[in-house]
C-alpha cells in the first residue's frame, strides 16, 4: 500500500514542508502512572517499522459508546502533529449492529479513504472472524481474548487483552463497564502504536471538560489499558506513530458541523427542518451554536427553529420566510430531498430565496441511509417538473462546507432563488482536519429589496422585471409601508408585474429571463479551482468529497505511472467557463463521480461543445464507502496505458 | 347660469384615515353568483372596519377556485398563491419571518381536508396566529366538480354519483387539534360573516372559519348539502353572534343568563347569545359534541363553536426578539469574530 517506512523526503501537502521520515525512532510513551521503570515495548530491531503510514480499524457495535474512544485516539495522534482522518461505518440502526471506525495515520497528508487495515481492534464478536481474515499480511490485532482469534491466522501480530477483568479492575459500575472497555483500548493502542500519553490525557480532558468525573474515571481505565500493554504484550507489528509538525493550528471539524457554523455567521434567522440521516446533524449542530450565540440580552433569541411536520412542511416554511424576508433554511437527504421537489419549481418560478443542505446519501428510495453517494446531482440540478434550473454548490471540504454556508445565503438573496447546497455524508459525518476557518470578509448581500423610500423615489416598480439587464428583478417585503409596495406571488403564469397571465409572449419572455439569470449565476457561484502546471494532456474533473482520492491518486499516478495530470475542482453548478477552457485546454478528461450514472459526467457534456464531448471519460465509484485512490489510479492508468 | 359651487361630498374613510377603495382588489374572475366573491367582499370590508392597514397583511393561499380569490380583495396587500394544499407551511414561514405581520389564508375544502391534511393539522397544533377562511363547497371547481374529503355522505354531483365517503367535519377537527378559534358561516349570511371576521381580526391564535360558499356550477343543485337551498333550510345558528371593537364604546349590556361575553385580545368583545342549550364556546367537549349532533341531524350548525384566548401563539412561544427577523441588522445576526475564534479553539 505504501512506500516503506524509507528514508526518503516526502512532501506534505497541504502544508509546503518537506519531512524527513526516518523508521528508527521509537519514543517512549508513559502513562504518568509511576510505570516508568515497566519495561518498553520490547520490539526485534531488525524488524521493518512504518511510522506514520497505516491504517487503524476499530471494529465494535453501535450504540456501545466507542465513539469518544476513538476520538480520543485521533485527536491524541492529531496532537502528535501527524495528519489523520477518521471514518465512522455505521449500520442505519441503534444499537447492537456492526460499527467500524478507521483512523487512518498519514505522514504524507493523505485524508481520502485508504481500504487497506493495518491494525485492527477486534471488539465486536460477530465480525471479528471476518474481520481478522481480511487483514492482510503482517497486520496487528488487539482483541479480547475470549474471541480467540489468534487461531484464526498465523501471519498476523496477536494481541490478546482480558477486556471484561481490566474494565472490572478500573472499579467502574457494571452499568458503565461496557463504555469503560472502549477507553481500555484506547490505552492499550497508545502503547502498542506509541502514542504520546501526555497527548491522550489531554484530549480526554478536553473531551470532558465539563464531567470532571468522568474524565477521571476515563483516564483511569485507559492508563490500566496502556499498564496492561506494557507488562503482558511484546510489541511485534511494524505500524507506530512519531511526533510530527504537521497539525499545528488545524482543528477537526465535520462537515455539518462546518456547515451549520457557516449558516449562523450567514445570519441565517429561519430554520425549518425534519430529521434525517445524514443531515440531522446540520440543524441539531446549528441549535446547540444558535443558543450559544445569538440569544440576545434579554434572552430573546434573533432566529426561529422548526422542527417541520415532513420536508414539504420544512421547505415550505423556507420559502415562506424567504418571501417574507428572513435569511432561511433546511438540511435534508435525498428521501426528504425528493418530497421537496414541488416546492423547489415554486422557487424557482416565483423567485425565492432559501437554503437548501442536501447531505447525499444512496439511493434510490431510502437506498442505503448510513453510506455516502454524490447521487443527487442531476436530480437537483433540475428539481421540479417544468424547465426548472437550480443553483448548486458543491464543497469539496469541511472548511468549504462552512464557506459556502455563508455565501449559500448571499447567492439565494441575490440571485433570488433556491440554493442547494450538496455535501455528503463522508464529508458531513465524517472528521477532517482543515485549516482554521476565516471570518467572512464581506458583509451580508440582501440583494435587491426596495424600501418605502425607493418607491417613493421610483413611483412603483414591476416585480419582474429585468431593470439591470443581469436578468434579476427587484423585490419588496411584505410589510413595507407604501401603497406600491405589494405584489402578488404565485407558482402560475405571471407577467413582468406579477400578475396572473396566460399570454404565450409573457410566458416565454419570463422563462427566457430566467434563463439569463442562470447565466448571471455562473458569473456569481464560486469558480473552480486549478491544480496542476495546467499544461498536461491529461485533465481530472471532480467534485465535493472526491476532492481527497483525486489529491491521492494524482500523486500515485506520477509516481507509479510516470503521469502527470491537471485536474479541476468543480465547485458549483451552473458552470463557469473555466470549465470549458479546461476542457478544451486537454486531451483527455476524467470526470470522477461517486454515483453510478455518471450524473457530473452527463451535466458537463449538455453544457460543452459537442466537439469536447468525445474528451470525456467517466469514472465512477457508487458501493457506498468513501472514495479512495486507488479506485481512480487503477482506471486511469489502464485507460492511459492502453491508449 | 347658476353657478353655485358643488362641494365634494367627503368620502368615508376608517380609523385610519383609508377608503374602502384602498381595500379593493383585482376584478374577480370566478363564477357570477359564487359564493367566494362574497366571502372576499366580507373581508375587505372587515379588515376596513377594524382599521387594519393593508400593508401590515399577507394574503396566503394554496390552489382552487378559493385559492385564487387572495387576487381579488385587498390589492395592496402582500399576496402569496403556493401550492396545493401547502399554504399552512408558507404562511408559517412568512409569520416567522415577520411576525408583526397580520395574516388571512383562503383555502378550499379539497386545499385543505384533501391534499391538505397533513400541514393544516400542523398549522392548528402551532395555533399560528392568522386567519384560515375555508371556502366549502364540497367540490373541486378548476378540475370541473370532484368531490372533495368535506363533502357530505350521501350528497349527490350532477352527473348523479352519490359520495358514499363520510365527510371531514373540519371544525370539531380544528378544536381538538388546538386551534383557538372555530366557527362555520354562509357566505350568504352577510352579518354572521361580517362579525365573525372582525372577531377573527381581534383574535390572537389560529382561526377556523368554515364559510359554506356554494358552487353556483358544479354543486348548486338539488341533492347537493352545500347548496344555497340546502343552507338556507338547514343553517342552524349556534349562537347569535355579536361584536364591539375596541376603538368602540360597549353600549348595552348583556345578560350572562343568555349570553357570553368573550374578552378579544386587541380588547374587542365578542358577544354570543345562547341560541342552543348547554352552549359554551369555552368547553371544548361540549363544543365538538354539539357539533356532532348536529350533523347526525342533519343540520348544519353556523356560529362560534369555541374560543380560547388564553392560548399562547406559536410565533410568541417562539420567545424572538420583538422586531421582524426578516430586517435585523446584520450586528444582530452575525456573530463576532471573537466567537470564530472561540469555536475554532474548541474543535482544535
Amino acid at each position: 500500500m505504501n512506500l516503506a517506512a524509507g528514508i526518503i523526503p516526502v512532501f506534505i501537502p497541504g502544508t509546503g514542508r518537506t519531512v524527513r521520515v526516518e523508521g528508527t525512532n521509537f519514543p517512549m510513551t508513559s502513562s504518568n502512572l509511576g510505570v516508568q521503570s515497566l519495561a518498553a515495548p520490547a520490539s526485534d530491531p531488525s524488524a521493518k517499522q512504518i511510522v506514520n503510514d497505516f491504517s487503524i480499524q476499530i471494529a465494535t457495535v453501535n450504540g456501545s459508546g466507542s465513539q469518544s474512544a476513538n476520538n480520543v485516539l485521533l485527536r491524541s495522534i492529531f496532537r502528535m502533529g501527524i495528519p489523520v482522518s477518521g471514518k465512522n461505518l455505521f449500520p442505519s440502526n441503534i444499537a447492537g449492529l456492526p460499527t467500524w471506525y478507521t483512523i487512518r495515520v498519514s505522514k504524507f497528508g493523505w485524508v481520502a479513504r485508504n481500504p487497506d487495515i493495518d491494525f485492527l481492534i477486534a471488539m465486536n464478536a460477530e465480525t471479528a472472524r471476518e474481520d481478522v481474515l481480511a487483514l492482510h499480511p503482517g497486520a496487528g490485532v488487539i482483541y479480547d481474548e475470549t474471541l480467540n482469534l489468534s487461531e484464526l491466522r498465523t501471519d498476523l501480530t496477536f494481541y490478546p487483552v482480558p477486556f471484561d477483568k481490566l474494565a472490572a479492575a478500573t472499579g467502574a459500575d457494571a452499568k458503565i463497564r461496557k463504555l469503560v472497555k472502549n477507553m481500555v483500548y484506547v490505552g492499550v493502542a497508545a502503547h502498542l502504536l506509541s502514542i504520546d500519553m501526555e497527548w491522550v490525557e489531554k484530549t480526554v480532558r478536553k473531551q470532558f471538560s465539563t464531567k470532571p468525573k468522568a474524565a477521571e474515571l476515563n483516564l483511569n481505565a485507559v492508563r490500566i489499558g496502556f499498564d496492561h500493554a506494557a507488562t503482558m504484550l511484546i510489541k511485534q507489528d511494524p505500524y507506530l506513530v512519531e511526533a510530527m509538525n504537521a497539525t499545528e493550528g488545524k482543528i477537526i471539524i465535520d462537515g455539518n458541523a462546518a456547515a451549520a457554523m457557516g449558516a449562523m455567521f450567514a445570519g441565517v434567522t429561519v430554520v425549518a427542518w425534519y430529521p434525517i440521516t445524514p443531515s440531522s446533524s446540520v440543524v441539531e449542530e446549528l441549535i446547540d451554536y444558535m443558543k450559544d450565540y445569538r440569544i440576545e440580552e434579554d434572552g430573546k433569541a434573533s432566529f426561529a427553529v422548526v422542527q417541520a411536520e415532513d420536508e414539504l412542511a420544512a421547505i415550505g416554511m423556507v420559502l415562506g420566510a424567504g418571501w417574507a424576508g428572513a435569511r432561511s433554511m433546511t438540511a435534508s437527504s435525498g428521501p426528504g430531498i425528493s418530497l421537496m421537489a414541488e416546492f423547489a419549481g415554486l422557487g424557482y418560478y416565483a423567485e425565492l430565496p432559501g437554503v437548501i443542505f442536501d447531505i447525499q446519501r444512496i439511493g434510490p428510495s431510502t437506498g442505503l441511509p448510513t453510506r455516502t453517494s454524490q447521487g443527487d446531482l442531476m436530480f437537483v440540478a433540475g428539481l421540479s417538473h417544468g424547465d426548472t434550473k437550480h443553483v448548486i454548490l458543491l464543497p469539496g471540504s469541511v472548511k468549504e462546507c462552512y464557506e459556502f454556508g455563508i455565501e449559500a445565503f448571499n447567492l439565494a438573496e441575490m440571485l433570488q432563488t433556491p440554493v442547494f447546497v450538496l455535501s455528503d455524508l463522508d464529508l458531513g459525518m465524517n472528521n477532517w482536519m482543515s485549516e482554521p476557518f476565516e471570518y467572512p470578509d464581506k458583509p451580508i448581500n440582501r440583494g435587491k429589496v426596495l424600501t418605502a423610500e425607493d418607491l417613493t423615489r421610483l413611483g412603483g416598480f414591476a416585480r419582474y422585471k429585468d431593470v439591470d439587464g443581469d436578468a434579476i428583478p427587484y423585490r419588496t417585503l411584505p410589510g413595507t409601508e407604501h401603497p406600491a409596495a405589494s405584489y402578488f406571488t404565485r407558482g402560475t403564469g405571471h407577467n413582468e408585474k406579477a400578475t396572473y397571465s396566460e399570454r404565450p409572449d409573457d410566458y416565454e419572455n419570463n422563462m427566457n429571463r430566467l434563463a439569463r439569470k442562470f447565466d448571471t449565476a455562473r458569473t456569481l457561484v464560486p469558480g473552480p479551482v486549478l491544480e496542476g502546471t495546467g499544461s498536461e494532456k491529461v485533465g481530472i474533473i471532480a467534485f465535493g468529497s472526491s476532492h481527497f482520492a483525486v489529491a491521492e491518486s494524482r500523486d500515485q499516478l506520477v509516481r507509479e505511472h510516470g503521469l502527470a495530470t491537471d485536474y479541476l475542482r468543480i465547485r458549483a453548478f451552473p458552470f463557469s467557463t473555466e470549465m470549458h477552457d479546461f476542457i478544451a485546454k486537454h486531451e483527455r478528461v476524467y470526470v470522477v463521480d461517486q454515483n453510478r450514472d455518471s450524473q457530473m459526467f452527463n451535466l458537463i457534456k449538455m453544457d460543452i461543445d459537442a466537439a469536447d464531448v468525445i474528451k470525456l471519460h467517466s469514472i465512477r465509484h457508487f458501493d457506498g464507502m468513501p472514495l479512495d485512490a486507488r479506485s481512480l489510479t487503477t482506471p486511469i492508468a489502464a485507460h492511459e496505458g492502453a491508449r | 347660469m347658476a353657478t353655485t359651487a358643488v362641494l365634494p361630498r367627503p368620502e368615508k374613510i376608517n380609523r385610519i384615515g383609508l377608503q374602502i377603495l384602498d381595500y379593493r382588489g383585482g376584478k374577480t374572475t370566478l363564477c357570477a353568483g359564487c359564493g367566494h366573491n362574497a366571502i372576499s367582499e366580507r373581508i375587505l370590508e372587515a379588515f376596513y372596519d377594524m382599521g387594519v392597514s393593508p400593508e401590515s397583511v399577507m394574503k396566503m393561499s394554496g390552489i382552487g377556485c378559493s385559492s385564487k380569490s387572495p387576487a381579488y380583495f385587498m390589492s395592496r396587500s402582500f399576496s402569496f398563491n403556493s401550492v396545493h394544499g401547502r399554504m399552512p407551511s408558507v404562511a408559517t414561514g412568512a409569520l416567522l419571518a415577520n411576525k408583526t405581520m397580520r395574516s388571512i389564508g383562503v383555502s378550499g375544502d379539497g386545499d385543505t381536508a384533501s391534499i391538505g391534511m397533513g400541514q393544516f393539522v400542523h398549522l392548528l397544533r402551532r395555533n399560528l396566529p392568522m386567519i384560515y377562511i375555508i371556502e366549502d363547497n364540497g367540490v373541486y371547481g378548476l378540475t370541473k366538480g370532484q368531490f372533495s374529503a368535506m363533502a357530505d355522505i350521501g350528497s349527490k354531483l350532477k352527473n348523479g354519483v352519490v359520495n358514499d365517503l363520510p365527510a371531514v367535519d373540519i371544525c370539531s377537527l380544528a378544536i381538538q387539534m388546538g386551534a383557538t378559534f372555530v366557527g362555520r358561516s354562509f357566505s350568504g349570511d352577510k352579518k354572521q360573516l361580517s362579525t365573525m371576521l372582525k372577531a377573527a381580526i381581534s383574535h390572537r391564535g389560529t382561526v377556523v372559519l368554515d364559510v359554506i360558499s356554494p358552487c353556483v356550477t358544479f354543486n348548486d343543485h338539488i341533492g347537493s348539502t352545500k347548496s344555497y337551498k340546502f343552507m338556507q333550510e338547514h343553517d342552524e345558528p349556534v349562537g347569535e353572534v355579536g361584536f364591539v371593537p375596541f376603538f368602540e364604546d360597549i353600549t348595552v349590556d348583556y345578560d350572562p343568563s343568555t349570553s357570553v361575553d368573550v374578552r378579544l385580545h386587541d380588547g374587542s368583545s365578542l358577544r354570543l347569545r345562547k341560541l342552543h342549550e348547554g352552549y359554551d364556546p369555552a368547553d371544548k367537549t361540549e363544543a365538538v359534541r354539539m357539533l356532532m349532533d348536529s350533523h347526525h341531524k342533519g343540520e348544519c350548525l353556523t356560529g362560534v363553536f369555541y374560543v380560547d384566548t388564553q392560548k399562547p401563539d406559536f410565533t410568541s412561544m417562539l420567545n424572538m426578539v420583538d422586531e421582524p427577523l426578516a430586517t435585523l441588522p446584520e450586528e444582530r445576526t452575525r456573530p463576532g469574530r471573537h466567537v470564530l475564534t472561540e469555536l475554532m479553539e474548541q474543535y482544535s
